[in-house]
This record gives structure tokens, sequence and C-alpha cells, in this order.
């Protein structure tokens, strides 16, 4: 199988055949991790256990009884989830050296299938940013740095300088798992989604990614920023593997109170022929100010596509769109300022010298353990909750939240399936260009377009849509109604058919997928 | 209007963590002037919303016990133990005052 490969239709196959096994999936996909290591993608790589999850799977196909579609498969997982005997820092020294004694339940379960856990990756330091710059490990390069394509369409100036300044960003927070997607060392990654955290580094990294519906996938084990709108994100190279990937982990967790009782039944996704009962709404508030002309095009384009197929396109209004963001930075750092609480050197993580009390102790550990952007978000979110300033901020936050989740209710109770919307302002910036706003800043307006799904609590998904003239990838989101991820998906499976995203050209990964199957078919090739 | 020394203090106490230099101050007012856009927004008659899913129950299970005697794995990633207690310095000190503490809104 090449790497290339979609899961449920060509790798589980090749896998239940014997024409590749197991270890050898895992080696090249550990060769290749060494190969991109200039990414940065990856925080810890855990070969020798990769290794032995392979061999044992190998066993199960060699017994004719792999435990499913993931079995043998491998993935990765944001360095913000808990994973049992590896190392866990969310990108922070306050983490760092936390070997975790328990396995998130989203990881538990990918495990309990047969997955091959390969690493952890790189994040924003507490997934707080959405370039995944602002780690302690330091930033994520775009794998589309070094394509082909954006080699290509760079201006050659002295040709040994450009590619250490020229390299993009990969969008954030979870650009390692994006970027370790879309350069072919796994075959899914866990993100988290928070204010945009999964879909966005897709966009940037041309990979799918799926933010699902607040309640469906368990949060136990992921190391929370915002209890209320955090969800496990799910990072694959086709909209197919998104759908195996969320059949493995939907369904109640019963250590994790906020996940609904109701039954997941796990689905295929049908090929979508009659678009003519379809409604897709056009929210126009999400023509925000700053939208690249080029994102504005690919959008009305995609709209036409919809409506050239049958579709029923509407405009539509999200009145509170613009107070989204607003809304989210103070409940965000008000829930930060209490998620970070426990962090404290008493009982895991960093731990200060000082020993004049524990209040002082705590202040120490906490001054050396967190950055900047950690330090200020709390600071700001203790702000909001000060008793002469939680009407103010904190409760009136709460009711424009509600608002906003209203404006969504109203749309799709006129008869609007879904939604269709750019995912980013605009192509990945040169990291040079990025960092010369603060974390804040960019937060602020990398999340304008995703935000409002995780405030109201919806699904979405980023699916790769074109090229951008930068040779970058550009990609547009659909926003769906709570627990529909059927139709969500199905809807995106038939658009990602009809875009025809190109496959990222990478020496790297031609030397090494040997490629049993050159002549292979995936969704995304054209 | 700018945040009063002693508010500034007080948030530095509460959070038990410091603004460091003149730029995590200014991060402070710009993420307040940034916070007032809610104020734009009438919510008259509209309830706070504390989580999206209001409508549905939470999840009740019988008062058993299903896990628990991981002591072990628990004391492993704490620095300092001592038997099976967590080791903490004298507590019930507090933090010295703004003029004896080492802050720099000691030079505001």
């Amino acid at each position: 199988a090449a790497l290339k490969d979609g899961l449920r239709s060509q790798v589980s196959a090749a896998l239940k055949e014997g024409r590749v096994t197991p270890t050898e999936l895992c080696q090249r996909c550990l060769a290749l991790i060494k190969s991109t290591k200039f990414l940065n993608a990856y925080i810890t790589v855990a070969e020798e256990t990769a290794l032995k999850q392979a061999e044992e799977s190998e066993e199960r196909y060699k017994r004719g009884q792999p435990l499913g579609i993931l079995d043998g498969i491998p993935i990765a997982v944001k360095d913000n989830f808990n994973t049992a005997g590896i190392e866990t820092t969310c990108a922070s020294n306050m983490l760092k050296g936390y070997i975790s004694p328990y396995n998130a339940t989203v990881v538990q379960k990918l495990l309990d299938q047969g997955a091959v856990l390969l690493g952890k990756t790189n994040l924003d330091e507490f997934a707080m940013g959405s370039g995944s710059t602002d780690g302690v490990f330091g930033p994520v390069r775009n794998p589309w740095s070094y394509s082909k394509q954006y080699k290509e369409k760079s201006v050659p100036k002295f040709h040994s300088e450009d590619e250490e300044s020229n390299w993009v960003i990969t969008g954030g927070s979870s650009g390692g798992s994006a970027a370790a997607v879309s350069s072919f060392t796994c075959f899914a990654a866990l993100g988290s989604d928070t204010g945009g955290s999964t879909r966005n580094p897709a966009a940037h990294c041309g990979v799918v990614g799926l933010k699902p519906t607040y309640g469906l996938i368990s949060r136990h084990g992921l190391i929370p920023l915002v209890n209320s709108m955090d969800v496990p994100g799910i990072l694959t190279r086709c909209v197919d593997d998104a759908a195996v990937l969320l059949g493995s982990l939907a369904g109640h967790d019963p250590k994790d109170s906020t996940t609904i009782q109701d039954d997941f039944k796990p689905f295929e996704l049908p090929n979508l022929t009659d678009l003519s009962k379809l409604s897709v709404g056009i929210p126009k508030e999400y023509h925000a100010p700053g939208l690249s002309s080029e994102i504005l095009a690919l959008w009305s384009k995609a709209a036409d596509l919809f409506r050239n197929a049958g579709a029923k396109v509407v405009e539509v209004s999200l009145p509170h769109t613009r107070y989204s963001i607003v809304c989210y930075h103070v409940l965000c750092t008000a829930e930060v300022a209490s998620n970070m609480a426990r962090f404290d050197g008493l009982e895991y993580g960093h731990r200060s010298d000082m020993k004049d009390s524990t209040e002082s102790m705590y202040a120490a550990t906490r001054r050396e353990g967190f950055n900047d952007v950690v330090r200020g978000r709390i600071l700001s979110g203790n702000y909001f909750l000060l008793k002469q300033n939680y009407e103010k901020y904190f409760v009136k936050a709460q009711k424009v939240r509600r608002l906003i989740a209203n404006d969504f209710v109203k749309v799709f109770r006129s008869g609007v399936d879904i939604l269709l919307t750019p995912t980013t302002l605009s192509d990945a910036a040169p990291y040079a260009e990025f960092i010369q706003e603060d974390n804040r800043t960019r937060s602020a307006q990398d999340d304008i377009l995703t935000q409002a799904a995780n405030m109201a609590g919806l699904p979405a998904i980023n699916v790769p849509t074109a090229l951008s003239e930068r040779g970058l990838p550009v990609g547009l989101q659909f926003i769906g109604r709570s627990f529909q991820e059927k139709q969500l998906l199905t809807v995106a499976k038939w658009f990602e058919k009809q875009v025809q995203f190109p496959v990222i050209q990478l020496e790297e990964v031609k030397r090494h997928d040997s490629g049993v199957f050159q002549h292979q078919k995936s969704a995304s090739f054209s | 209007q700018k945040v009063s020394v002693e508010v500034l203090d007080h948030l530095e106490q509460l959070a038990l963590v410091d603004f460091r230099d003149l730029e995590g101050v200014e991060r402070l007012q710009k993420a307040i002037q940034f916070a007032d856009q809610l104020h734009e927004v009438n919510t008259d008659g509209v309830e706070p919303m504390d989580s999206v899913l209001e409508d549905r129950c939470l999840y009740l299970r019988e008062d058993n016990v299903t896990e628990g005697n991981c002591t072990k794995e628990l004391l492993e990633n704490a620095r300092e133990k001592e038997e099976e207690y967590f080791v903490a310095p004298p507590g019930n000190i507090p933090l010295p005052k703004l003029e004896e503490r080492e802050t720099f809104l000691q030079h505001s």
C-alpha cells in the first residue's frame, strides 16, 4: 500500500491480504518521521512501543483476526492528550517530563482497536494559539513550505536563504498533528478544537479537519482548556477516513459527564448523487474583513458548484458572528484561569525549588512553568472573574453566547441543512511575518471563522479545496446541525470528490513511499 | 481607564502568576479593551448559557467503587513526597505584600 491510500478502501484491504504488514507500515512511517524532522511536527516519537504494537497487530492479521479497520494503522496524537507511559508535555515547561499514568479515553479506544501510536505531536503551549509557534519545543513548519507546488511559486532570491526564511506556519494549535498527516508520517492524527484548533491547521496544511459536536467524543484525558467548548479533533487525508476515526471514537463515556448518552452508530458514507433535497446556507457575515479575494472567489465557486448540482443555495444571516471572537476571548480566559489552577507543582509537573511557603512555591512554579501567552490568559481570566467584573464580563459573555447559539438554531430551523463558509482568512503566512503580531491578536484574527461553531457546540469540518496563488492549501468549512455528523460528512465527501485537491509533492515522501500501488487512486488523486 | 496597581497586585495574588513586565500589563489592558465590545450587544431578557447541552440530563451511575487503588502511580509524578503524602512547604503564610515582593508592579 502507498502512504497516500485511504484507510477503508485500500490500506485495510492491503493489510488483510498481506500485501503489506503492520511492521512495514510502521517502519516506513518512522523512517519518514526521521527524514522530515525539520518540520518539528513530533515532540515525542514512541518508536519502541509503536514497533511492538505493530508486531502484535501483525500476529492478529496472521491469525486472520484483525480487530478492525484501524488494526495496524499508524496514528499520531496531539501532545495534550494523556498517553500512559509516554511523556505528555502540552509543549510547556510545566509538564516537561510528565509521564501520564493513564490513557485518554480516545487514545485507549484507538489502542483497543489495534492502532499503532507513533508519537505525540507539537502544538502551541497548552493549545493556546493559532500558529503552533508558541510551544517550548519551537514552531511547527508547514510541510507545504517544502513542496514542489510552493517552491515553484516562490520568487527566487538567494536559493539557500529561501528555504530557511520562507517557510510557512501550519496554523494551530494542532499544527503538529496537521503536519504529520499532511507529510504522510501517519494515516490519521488526533487534535483538539476549542476555537478552531483542528480546522485552522487542517486548512493550512491541506488535510481534512473534523470538529465533532460537543458531547459526542469523550474529553477524558484531554488536558482541558475550555471545558464547555473543547472537543477532540480528527485529522485525516480524506473524508472517508475521518468517518472511520469518528466511528471508533464517538459514544458515551462514563468518565466524561459531558458526553451524551445517546447510542452512537458508526456509519459508512454514501456517495451522494441527488442534491436536490439539500439546502446549503451561505452566512453573509463570514465575508469577514481581511478575507482574501482568492478565498472569497473559491467560496463563491463552491456555492455555484452546489447550485449547479441541484442543491438549494441561500444566503443566510448569523447576526452575532462578529461578537463571537470577543465572547470567546472572555469565556476562554475565564475557564483557562480555572483550569490552569491545578498546575502548582505539588502532584505533577514542574516544581520550583522555592521553599518559603506553599503560596510562594506555587507562584514560583507557575512563573517558571508557563509562557507569556498562558500567563496572559490566566491574568485576563481572573480579571473578568473578579467580583466587580463578573456580571459585566463573564455573565455578559454567557448571554452573548446564547445569542450566537440561537443564530444557528434559527438558520437551521428555517430549512437549511448545512452551512458553507471559508475556514481561514488567507493561506498560511510565512513564519517571519506571523510572529510580528502577538498571540492574542493573531488568535483573534485567525479564529474568526471557526470560533462560532465551538460557541454553539456544532460539528464542523475543513475540506481542502484548492491551492492558492502561492501554491499553498486553502480549505472551505462546512458547519452542520448538532449530532448530524453523517449528513455533514456525506456532503463534505461529495465536495471533496468535486474539487480533487492535489496531492502534496514532497521529495522525502517520494523516497520513502516505494509505492506497491503507484497507480492507486484515492479521493484526493487527480 | 487604566487598571490600578491595587487591582494588578490583587490579580497576581489570585492567579499566583506574575505580569513580569510592562508588556504583561499592557496585554491585560488590551484584553479588557477588546472585551469591552461585548457591551455593544443588547442582552436584555437573555439567560446566560453555561453549556450547549443544557437541555439534557446529566449521566448518573450507581454509587459503587469501580476504580482506584492507584496511589503508587499517582505519587510517581510528584517531585517531593513522603510515604503516601505529597510534601508542601509550610502553608498559611501569605505572599509578601507588594512593597516586599519582587514584582514588576513595585516599579509602577
